[in-house]
């Protein structure tokens, strides 16, 4: 019983360290014909971000980018909202792992001044 | 074509590398293809259940429930692994030595075998579900050659099981006293992984700190979107750029591992 109560009040420590800094509104995409609707957006460095991404293909993909370490299933007319960030300035790919040909996008990570 | 044999294969090969550990590591215990078939079964037909109800999965728990239920079935996978490893740290040097003297042990050595079915189980059924989506969404889809394309998907499911299979028949030429002192640490380090894994994936939608998103940056060596960075992932937990939660849910998963196996190799097996 002291070791429940141990982990977790540990647990509480640490969940009070997590960062809910959501700097920005979320980031609005959709994908349609396999294309991304922006393929293209900008995010300022250091922050962590919403990505929310509406389906309007007859068919499922799944979202997936290496660099912003996410991979999830979207559903034919479904959405999906993914977390991502902080990262470094740079540009960043994402894409649809399911037709990774024709659905890619980029994220222009920028320094804010 | 190329491209869904690309994608089948790359997911079947996730999953056939833990099924070549388990099958490596159960290696001598009576009755053991069954119950690896077995899981492998329920995982496919899970994978199956899983696809249909992937939109109200998604849904589920505030738009968590992917997250939350790979993770739930990971860290599954993690304890069951470190229950086989205690069971073989007990049982291992006798099977070893005497494979008769095992049949006094084959109640024992199906709880163990449950235990690396219902790994195999959850391993086939996360990379699975991906690849029945996939497939599906090829079969409805009327344009670019379906055809083609399944037979792509098939060829990727073949290629993928015969690297598991090349990756079993290399384990079992160890002898057999080395053997499970190899698939010991090679289970350690899948369960490590998978609970990286699990961690990587709450910390990503905020439901565990994340303790430091990028300790390192290792993309430039070894990066997660190649087949051999994915190949690292699955089998110990690579990740190229961790966050500070996966290594600790790593090291800590190693650590008990470690500790748990020494203990039970302190304490005789029971009789």
């Amino acid at each position: 019983m002291r070791y429940v109560s141990v982990v977790s009040s540990l647990w509480l420590a640490a969940c009070a360290f997590v960062p809910h800094a959501q700097a920005q509104d979320p980031v609005h995409l959709e994908v349609r014909d396999h294309h991304f609707t922006p393929d293209h957006f900008s995010v300022p460095a250091g922050q962590r971000f919403l990505i929310v991404l509406d389906n309007h293909d007859d068919t499922t993909d799944e979202f997936e980018s290496y660099d912003l370490k996410f991979e999830k299933i979207v559903v034919s007319g479904g959405t999906i909202t993914v977390h991502a960030g902080p990262l470094h300035p740079g540009t960043y790919k994402f894409f649809d792992d399911y037709h990774p040909d024709q659905a890619t996008g980029t994220v222009t990570v920028t320094q804010e001044p | 074509m190329l491209g869904s044999l690309l994608i089948v294969f790359r997911e079947v090969m996730e999953a056939g590398l833990i099924v070549g550990i388990v099958l490596a590591a159960t290696q001598g215990i009576a009755g053991r293809g069954r119950w690896v078939a077995g899981g492998i079964a329920a995982g496919v037909v899970g994978a199956a259940v899983v696809a249909v109800f992937a939109g109200s999965l998604s849904a589920a728990l505030s738009g968590n429930g992917q997250d939350v239920f790979s993770a739930t079935i990971l860290c599954i996978a993690v304890v069951m692994l470190g229950w086989h490893t205690i069971w073989m740290t007990r049982h291992g040097r006798e099977m070893a030595g005497d494979m008769k003297a095992l049949g006094a042990e084959v109640v024992s050595g199906e709880r163990s075998l449950t235990a690396m079915a219902v790994v195999v189980a959850v391993a086939v059924l996360r990379e699975g579900v991906e690849v029945v989506l996939f497939l599906y969404g090829i079969a409805v889809s009327t344009h670019s050659g379906p055809l083609a394309m399944l037979g792509g998907g098939a060829l990727g499911i073949a290629a993928g099981a015969a690297l598991s299979w090349l990756l079993y028949r290399g384990l079992i030429v160890i002898p057999l006293h080395r053997l499970f002192a190899v698939t010991g640490l090679l289970i350690a380090f899948l369960a490590a992984g998978m609970a990286s894994q699990a961690a990587a994936l709450l910390a990503g939608d905020d439901l565990l700190p994340a303790f430091g998103y990028e300790i390192w940056d290792t993309s430039w060596l070894l990066s997660d979107g190649s087949m051999l960075g994915r190949a690292a992932k699955a089998l110990f937990g690579y990740s190229d750029r961790p966050m500070g939660i996966q290594l600790m849910a790593w090291g800590g998963t190693l650590a008990v591992m470690t500790v748990a196996t020494r203990l039970a190799r302190r304490q005789p097996a029971r009789p």
